[in-house]
């Protein structure tokens, strides 16, 4: 793999909680224009790593490179300053809010000065019916609240923020998790749209379909600790789904050959 | 359309016209129409107005203040003892009144974001705490739980800002337009308006958009005590005097007002309008009452009755708000 490829990495990460150790030595690199996939079962410290990439959490040791340059994120804005933004599954969108407010929910584009210092909603409404346009979402009012839009719609509408704010990373969060087939199919075309415009994306997941449909290189962590590294070219779906489940054969334990869901 | 049907203050527009229809209806020969009785009825809707609108602003952001109404006793002690005790001038009095609900204000919103602790718990602390320091300091200084003597020396210019009036209309009315007009402003159009939405619809959420939530809480906490600092300076200065018992229960009344007001206690859903609306709803209850001739006893029942109705409108605009395209 070409350095020069590599958008944001991690060098032998570890954390504990309470003496508790979420992550040991973990060591892990997001190319540019690539998805690159976090696997693991419940507790193998997926949530702990994407904390630290994304600035809710320091590491107790090992580094962050961005770009190839050391990064320390003192907080999640911080992280966003470096470009890394991160998708959460639940926490990606304010339900009672309007579409427009949450897309521009803290970077507000503010016109006038002083005390006449307000916000441009008219022009963020054209802006935001624009970008959600180009990913699909064709919203007739961006004041409608997001909690009238369907779960597949919410991560879209994060993930073109993502887009539109200039994000260079993208870690995206159990996106599908909650979805049915048509609006995970529909989130992950769009995740694979994000990397063909050059995008470097972290999708944390636990669906080994979902994860083979568009990914290009696989990390499998398995209680804080990296299983196992893979390329696409590698990779079996069913391969993936029996490192996640740390090794047991899942084809035998449910008699078919992996999940039911997407197919590549 | 349905934007109209889904504003939040839209229950409390409604609620403050059939209110005010009743009573035109049942007491308008009374009185109750006339100059002084709609005088009458907004100057105890602006006292409690200016302090539903802050109240109104930290519940947006997700917070209660429970301490407002304590605080406007403290507030009005700590000015009349400046002035009294310490013979300070009135302008400097009415700095460090500011000042102190500023400071105890910040303090409430610290302890709330350092510690995770609900703020219904650490402010009815302070609402004790804040009450019992100002009646023990009050009496130790002074002998008494009341100062007098405040305006005696001062400078009308200071006194009439907060006491004075323009032509019939009381500054109380005035400021609490104000405050009204700024919170909407504030609230529609501003950086820090979508911070507080943010806020108090999911904090975690907000966080990770890069939104200071903590900077948000500690601000609009600051900003309910000062407040309620305001509105002890209306009243000290109206009276001549500062009461340690001023502002008891106005801390659940500003909440009604609030909550009238369409202003949902969880966060993220409100406006300042509604709790305008709230308040007049109970400035017009609670004095053309006394107009109707119904015995003003049943007044509270009426607005506990309010207060569950309006909860009931809410809760189905807010259903409506969220339901599908």
């Amino acid at each position: 793999m070409n350095r020069d490829d590599v958008a944001l990495e991690a060098r032998g990460v570890s954390k504990h909680f309470l003496g508790v150790s979420a992550l040991t030595d973990v060591s892990l690199t997001v190319r540019r224009a690539g998805v690159t996939c976090l696997l693991g079962d419940n507790g193998a410290g997926k949530s702990t790593l994407i904390k630290i990439l994304s600035g809710v959490h320091a590491p107790d040791s090992g580094e962050l490179l961005v770009d190839g340059q050391k990064a320390q994120f003192k907080s999640p804005r911080h992280a966003l300053d470096h470009g890394i933004s991160t998708v959460y599954q639940d926490l990606a969108m304010i339900p009672l809010m309007p579409v427009a407010r949450n897309f521009f929910l803290g970077r507000e584009l503010n016109i006038g000065k002083l005390i006449w210092r307000r916000v441009d909603w008219l022009r963020a409404e054209e802006i935001t019916i624009r970008e959600l346009d180009r990913v699909g979402i064709h919203l007739r009012d961006a004041n409608q609240p997001v909690g009238t839009l369907s779960g597949g719609e919410r991560q879209s509408v994060a993930i073109a923020r993502a887009m539109y704010f200039g994000a260079s990373v993208l870690i995206l969060d159990e996106p599908t998790s909650a979805l049915g087939v048509k609006e995970a199919a529909i989130v992950l075309r769009l995740v694979r749209a994000a990397r063909d415009q050059g995008l470097a994306i972290l999708l944390i997941t636990h669906n080994a379909a979902h994860a083979h449909a568009v990914g290009d290189d696989f990390v499998v962590l398995q209680r804080g600790r990296v299983l196992a590294r893979l390329r696409r070219e590698d990779a079996k779906r069913a391969e993936l789904q029996d490192l996640m489940a740390g090794g047991v054969d899942m084809a035998a334990l449910t008699g078919t050959s992996g999940p039911i869901g997407l197919d590549a | 359309m349905r934007r109209v049907t889904t504003r939040p203050e839209l229950g409390a527009l409604g609620g403050t016209v059939f209110v005010f229809v009743f009573f035109a209806l049942v007491a308008g020969d009374r009185g109750f129409l006339t100059v002084d009785g709609t005088i009458n009825y907004l100057e105890v809707a602006a006292e409690l107005g200016i302090l539903a609108t802050a109240v109104t602003l930290l519940a947006i952001g997700g917070e209660f203040d429970l301490s407002v109404g304590s605080m406007i006793g403290a507030a009005g002690v700590v000015m009349a003892l400046a002035v009294v005790q310490l013979g300070w001038p009135l302008w400097l009095s009415v700095v460090a009144m500011f000042a102190f609900a500023g400071v105890v204000g910040a303090g409430n919103g610290y302890l709330v974001v350092r510690t995770g602790l609900p703020s219904f718990i650490v402010t009815l602390a302070g609402l004790f705490v804040l009450r019992g320091v100002t009646i023990a300091i009050t009496r130790a200084s002074t002998g008494a739980t009341e100062v007098t003597g405040v305006t005696d020396n001062a400078p009308p210019v200071i006194v009439s800002l907060f006491a004075g009036k323009v032509g019939p209309v009381p500054a109380s009315i005035l400021w609490w337009i104000a405050l009204t007009v700024v919170a909407s402003w504030v609230l529609a159009r501003t950086q820090l308006g979508n911070w507080i939405y943010g806020t108090g619809g999911d904090p975690m959420a907000a966080r990770n958009m890069g939104v200071p939530v903590a900077r948000v809480k500690i601000i609009l906490f600051v900003l309910t005590a000062m407040a309620a600092a305001l509105v002890a300076a209306i009243q000290v200065l109206s009276t001549n005097s500062a009461d340690v018992l001023r502002g008891e229960l106005k801390e659940f009344q500003a909440i009604t007002a609030t909550v009238i007001g369409g202003t949902l206690l969880t966060g993220g859903y409100g406006s300042a309008i509604g709790a305008a609306f709230g308040a007049l709803i109970f400035g017009m209850v609670s004095q053309g009452i006394f107009f109707t001739g119904i015995d003003a006893d049943w007044f509270q029942a009426f607005l506990g009755a309010m207060l569950l109705l309006a909860v009931f409108v809410n809760h189905f605009t807010r259903k409506r708000a969220l339901a599908g395209r």
